[in-house]
């Protein structure tokens, strides 16, 4: 479902070039529960980010879904991230100007959803995130929970094929983020492929394959218990 | 992306960051009011002129003794002689023209009027009664100068309406007798009130027959022949009819200028059309300075909003989204920009005109629809830049900035 294929992210900074990734090769097949971790600056952002389609790799083929998608035009690959791709970042990224529910709603603004099929899935997220008494709120008048809950509905909407997270709890205190956890954990069950990076080994351990990274290079890949 | 989708969220954008787009709107409108005003004074002027030309009379054509200097050298000259003088004989000659309707001599002189105790210094025109129908005068009381033979003098006369009221007050004026010179004259009528027009006050002149102002000023000389053409179209025919006819009976020579209002009027129309343009002109280019600050505005727009831009493309916007996202913003203001504009140029024409009543300001339709063609299409074309720079963005590279 998402085939690397010697993939490499170089950056250049000044006359310096820094390789973010090192010939990535890696599988992973729908369904799975993947956590990605590694010290800081080790590439797991930029890895996400890659998976994501937010940034091109220097080299390699990126395989999503079966389709090369590292030769679409930025059109094409937006087209592949509204429809298939799910993003929840560390630092939410919401619209602050916009309420919850908007903010929820906006991938499918974007995609052209008829505004009944909208509202109504807006609706069924918000319940279902139990965020139906704070729809009209805006941002800043949330809670980091709260917030990261609308973020995750926004992910969710378009029910895409893979969730990619970015840290989601990396913001929040300890019980928020278990509850944010279990949300995503709870989406999983529901047939999304979830990626996850953390540097919290105890949320790590959850997942069923885990990935070390080091230096823009995958250490280890073990699958845990079954 | 749906269009109405597209819209609400661009004023959602605007509304969010409100001073911007006020301070925006204010310079949009400004610049399009701008053109409204000047244009609509400058019309104004035009409208005021025109119809300053058209009380004169119409069809008018206007005979001058002297040759202008422009017209070339007149060969009289050149053997020492002085021109000729317009006489009487002259304008009944011009009768003879097919194009002509009408003509009233005209001779202008001044002296004393005085009756009872009061006496002043009067303006005398000496003229026929056609001049009446000519110069499309209206009487307050009595009757105009009697139809009679030009050369026969009468002892009448008509007073304008200030020389009325200052000669006579309230007292009856008609059928009283008026003292000009060392002559008397029966007063018969009085010209209504019809105040300025084109520099000629008939409120302030005395009107004798054109015989008896020869006998009071012991001059011959006519100082105009005002010709009436039978229509528009003859205007032309009257005047080449009247040079040659006084070419004629000046053995000859052509030493008079034949001048047709028309023509005057129509230098007075270009000037006058020229300015508008000019001034309108000016304010245009104070619309296309209100552009480049939207432009500006929107870069900064970009700049600021460089997250929003990137989570957007992060959550599946193409790069056209953007670019029709950004677009929509810019229509949206310079729209409700330019409106506002037009709605103050409006009532800024409207307190000129309560200021001026005489002035008949009003924006043309040109410059109206000239000027919020260029705020839309200037809001428009300056904000393809910034738009196209938002959606140029990496997305990455847009949400890590903070
Ligand atoms: N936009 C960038 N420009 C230059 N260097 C970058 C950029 N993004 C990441 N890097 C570098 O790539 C390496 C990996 O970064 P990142 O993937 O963010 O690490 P992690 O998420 O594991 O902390 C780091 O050395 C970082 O400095
Ligand atoms: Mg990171």
């Amino acid at each position: 479902m998402i085939e690397f294929s010697d993939v490499s992210r170089i950056f250049t900074v000044g006359d310096q070039q820094v390789a973010a990734l090192r010939n990535i090769n890696l599988e992973l097949v729908a369904g799975e529960y993947v956590s990605i971790m590694g010290p800081s600056g080790s590439g797991k952002s930029t890895l996400l980010n890659l998976m994501g389609l937010l940034d091109r790799p220097t080299s390699g083929i990126y395989r999503l879904d079966g389709q090369d998608v590292t030769t679409l035009d930025d059109t094409q690959q937006a087209l592949v991230r509204r429809d298939k791709i799910g993003f929840v970042f560390q630092f939410f990224h919401l619209v602050p100007r916009l309420s919850a529910a908007m903010n929820i709603e906006l991938p499918m603004i974007l995609a052209g959803v008829p505004v009944e099929e909208r509202r109504e899935r807006v609706v069924q997220l918000l319940q279902s995130y139990g965020l139906t008494d704070r729809a009209d709120h805006r941002p800043e008048q949330l809670s980091g929970g709260q917030r990261q809950r609308v973020a995750i509905a926004r992910a969710t909407i378009m029910r895409p094929l893979v969730l990619l997270a970015d840290e989601p709890t990396g913001n929040l205190d300890q019980a928020t983020g278990k509850e944010v956890m279990s949300l995503l954990e709870h989406l999983m069950e529901q047939g999304v492929t979830l990626i996850m990076v953390t540097h919290d080994p105890g949320l790590g351990a959850r997942a069923s394959r885990q990935l070390h990274m080091v230096d823009g290079q995958i250490v280890s890949d073990s699958r845990a218990r079954g | 992306m749906k269009l109405g989708d597209t819209l609400l969220f661009a004023s959602g954008s605007l509304r969010g960051a409100r001073s911007r787009t006020l301070l925006m709107m204010l310079a949009m409108s400004i610049g399009v009011a701008a053109v409204v005003v000047l244009t609509s004074l400058g019309e104004g002027a035009r409208r005021y002129v025109v119809g300053q030309f058209s009380s004169l009379g119409s069809n008018l054509v206007i005979v001058l003794p002297g040759r202008s200097e422009t017209a070339g050298i007149n060969p009289g000259m050149l053997l020492g002689k002085t021109a000729r003088d317009l006489v009487l004989d002259d304008a009944q000659a011009l009768l003879r023209s097919p194009a002509i309707r009408r003509i009233a001599p005209l001779t202008v002189g001044a002296a004393q009027a005085s009756h009872g105790g009061l006496n002043r210094e009067v303006v005398v025109m000496g003229t026929t009664a056609n001049m009446l129908l000519i110069r499309h005068m209206d009487m307050g009381q009595g009757q105009f100068l009697p139809q009679l033979d030009p050369r026969s003098a009468s002892p009448v006369c008509v007073l304008g309406a200030t020389i009325k009221r200052e000669l006579f007050g309230s007292q009856q004026a008609v059928g009283a007798w008026l003292r000009l010179g060392d002559r008397r004259f029966r007063v018969i009528g009085v010209l209504a009130e019809q105040g300025e027009s084109m520099g000629m006050n008939t409120d302030d002149l005395v009107i004798i027959p054109v015989a008896s102002a020869h006998m009071l000023f012991n001059s011959q000389a006519l100082f105009r022949i005002l010709i009436e053409a039978k229509s528009r179209d003859m205007i032309e025919p009257a005047r080449r009819d009247a040079e040659q006819i006084i070419k004629q009976q000046h053995s000859g020579e052509l030493d008079v200028t034949v001048i047709t209002q028309d023509a005057v009027l129509a230098t007075f129309d270009r000037v006058l059309r020229a300015l508008t343009l000019a001034v309108g002109g000016i304010a245009a280019i104070s619309l296309s300075v209100a552009g480049v600050l939207i432009m500006n505005v929107m870069l900064i727009a970009v700049a600021q909003r460089t997250r929003e831009i990137g989570l957007l493309k992060a959550l599946g916007a193409p790069p056209a989204e953007i670019r029709r996202m950004f677009f929509a913003e810019a229509v949206l203001l310079s729209a409700v920009g330019s409106i506002a504009g037009l709605v103050l140029g409006e009532i800024g024409s409207m307190v000129i005109g309560q200021i001026y009543p005489k002035l008949p300001v009003g924006a043309p339709w040109w410059a109206v629809l000239a000027a919020f063609g260029t705020a839309l299409i200037t809001g428009i074309l300056f904000s393809v830049w910034p738009a196209r720079r938002a959606a140029r963005l990496d997305p990455v590279a847009a949400l890590a900035r903070r």
